[in-house]
């Protein structure tokens, strides 16, 4: 019989995280973040409410730079390059590795120019028609809007917005999608599709999700990380920490922690 | 007592049915009465404000009927031609007000608010300091920023002397403060998720700002300026101070030279003697307004055109 080890294989590494804390001004946020990212896999951060879970996400391509005051301690290691490094361009750094939001925000423009937008700005080569469709088809939006690329994008249904903001962040081709909480705004049907695609994406992608919802975790994901909030008495405030981190099946079924079972069978949180 | 008669459960029953039919009646009468004195004022309030404007607009247009002719924009003011006496100079002059105006606050306006909403840090102090300047100078009355500008531009720093130019550049930093509020007003309705959604795929903040943001926020950053240069056209008070001279009887050159202007031409007019100039006045004021509602509805008309929800 072969080693467990042998049957699965690690993947590469796409993001270490190392002792990894944020600050929003003085007050610590989230506490020594240990998580490893690995390719092709979608890594789920679930958690209750104010546990950190989308702090981390943002983290991870510095969009916590636009918050004022938001400062990270430790490593975020992208392929082994810290992501907060010196030499390192907030921009360079979210054209690899893209976001899509809780509420969809298509820009106030037509579908067509909604997906332009990306690759026009970052200056991509290459025919735009194409550029366009292979993203919409990447999104499974293609046969939804063919016929009207020139309509405004807000004509479009909350989940044909939040795909076109998936087709946009594929459009100018990252590495990495993170996705925080894209399905909480949407009806199930919709929930269901971007479920699907989320499946399609993590050939070509490594996509991380922030989720509120266990079964959607537990669905989608390959790997999820339990975050939760411990109070920490010597500042007298309450700071988002992660619990543990393993196989979604495992955290689901057999998780090592008290509090990793409490959450994920509902009694707590 | 009535229930233990078989009867009266019956009785008890219809009663009880006679009490819901009237649910839904009125029981306050008292609040009924403040509701229908509140309404009766407030339909007051609205009458008294609507009949002012038309009263002025009806004085003006009884008054003022006799001159309504191509003269009135064509001829320059006279005292000799009394009945053919117009505003030709005064509207050129105006106008040239209005386009040096339009020339200072765009750029000003939209560059102040921009800064202002974006790249500001609100923890600065010098940055509240001049958020709170720009709110008060909006209410400071246009006297003043007249003194302002014959101290600046007309003599002091600039001394470009008594010419049209001095008159645009106190009448812009008079609408300036409406200008940048109005502007970062339609900055601020933009929502922010659309500029973190362009800042996700790699865009620096200026490509956000410059291909988003001012885009979305043009409409209303644009009505604000119309809104500001109507009220520009009709400001007198800081005009006659920076040396709108009334009678002129030549084109302005915008630094050269003196110039005039619709309302103080008016003025001039309103405060002579014989009656043919009273009725010029009347028929100036016509002109005025029928340019001001011309100009405020192409600014509603542009507001409600690219109204957005987000």
């Amino acid at each position: 019989m072969n080693s467990p080890i042998e049957e699965q294989p690690i993947p590469d590494e796409v993001f270490t995280l190392k002792d990894v804390s944020v600050y929003y001004g003085s007050s610590l946020a989230v506490q020594k973040v240990n998580l490893p990212v690995y390719k092709n896999e979608i890594t789920a951060l679930i958690g209750p409410s104010g546990c950190g879970k989308s702090t981390i996400l943002r983290s991870l391509n510095r969009m916590n730079d636009l918050i004022p005051g938001a400062r990270v301690e430790g490593e975020v290691l992208y392929h082994g390059q810290d992501v907060y490094g010196p030499q390192v361009d907030p921009v360079e750094v979210r054209k690899i590795i893209g976001m899509v939001f809780q509420k969809p925000n298509p820009f106030p423009k037509s579908i067509y120019d909604n997906i332009a937008f990306g690759p026009k700005t970052i200056g991509m080569e290459g025919d735009m028609g194409d550029i366009v469709e292979n993203a919409l088809r990447g999104a499974a939006l293609w046969d939804e809007v063919k016929d009207r690329l020139k309509d405004n994008a807000y004509g479009l249904s909350g989940g044909q917005q939040q795909r076109l903001c998936i087709a946009r962040t594929i459009a100018v081709q990252p590495d990495v999608i993170l996705m925080d909480e894209p399905c909480s705004a949407l009806d199930p049907v919709s929930t269901f599709k971007i479920e699907d695609l989320m499946n399609e994406l993590k050939k070509d992608y490594t996509i991380v999700i922030v989720t509120h919802n266990m079964q959607q975790a537990a669905r989608v994901a390959d790997r999820t990380a339990f975050f939760t909030v411990v109070s920490d008495d010597e500042a007298g405030s309450r700071v988002g920490t992660l619990v543990e981190h393993d196989v979604t099946d495992k955290i689901f079924s057999n998780p090592r922690d008290q509090k990793t079972l409490d959450y994920v069978t509902g009694r707590f949180g | 007592m009535v229930s233990f008669v078989p009867g009266g459960a019956k009785v008890a029953t219809d009663g009880a049915g006679f009490v819901s039919a009237n649910l839904f009646q009125s029981t306050d009468k008292k609040g009924a009465v403040v509701q229908a004195l509140f309404v009766t004022l407030l339909i007051g309030a609205l009458t008294i404000a609507l009949s002012a404007i038309l009263g002025i607009l009806a004085w003006a247009l009884v008054e003022g009927h006799p001159r309504l002719d191509a003269d009135l924009i064509f001829n320059g003011p006279s005292t000799v031609n009394r009945a053919t006496a117009g505003f030709s100079v005064a509207i050129l002059g105006t106008l040239q007000i209005i386009g040096g105006v339009i020339f200072l606050i765009v750029p000003l306006g939209a560059g102040a608010a921009l800064y202002l909403e974006q790249f500001a840090d609100r923890g600065k102090w010098w940055n509240r300091l001049i958020e709170l300047n720009i709110q008060n100078l909006a209410g400071v009355p246009s006297i003043v920023f007249g003194i302002l500008g014959l101290a600046f531009f007309v003599r002091g720093p600039f001394s470009w002397g008594f010419v049209a130019a001095a008159g645009s550049a106190t009448i812009a930093l008079l609408v300036l403060p409406t200008v940048i509020l109005a502007s970062r007003e339609a900055l601020r309705a933009v929502p922010p998720s659309i500029l973190e959604g362009a800042l996700a795929l790699g865009a620096t903040r200026w490509q956000a700002v410059w291909r988003l943001l001012l885009p979305a926020a043009g409409p209303g950053m644009l009505t604000g300026i119309i809104l500001a240069v109507s009220r520009a056209i009709g400001e007198a008070a800081p005009l006659l101070l920076v040396g709108a001279v009334t009678f002129v009887n030549f084109a302005p050159s915008f630094f050269e030279g003196g110039y005039s202007a619709l309302p103080v031409l008016i003025y001039s007019y309103a405060s002579r003697a014989q009656s043919e100039f009273h009725v010029l006045a009347a028929a100036g004021v016509i002109l005025m307004l029928g340019v001001l509602i011309l100009i405020n509805s192409f600014a509603i008309w542009l507001r409600a055109r690219y109204e957005r929800s987000w």
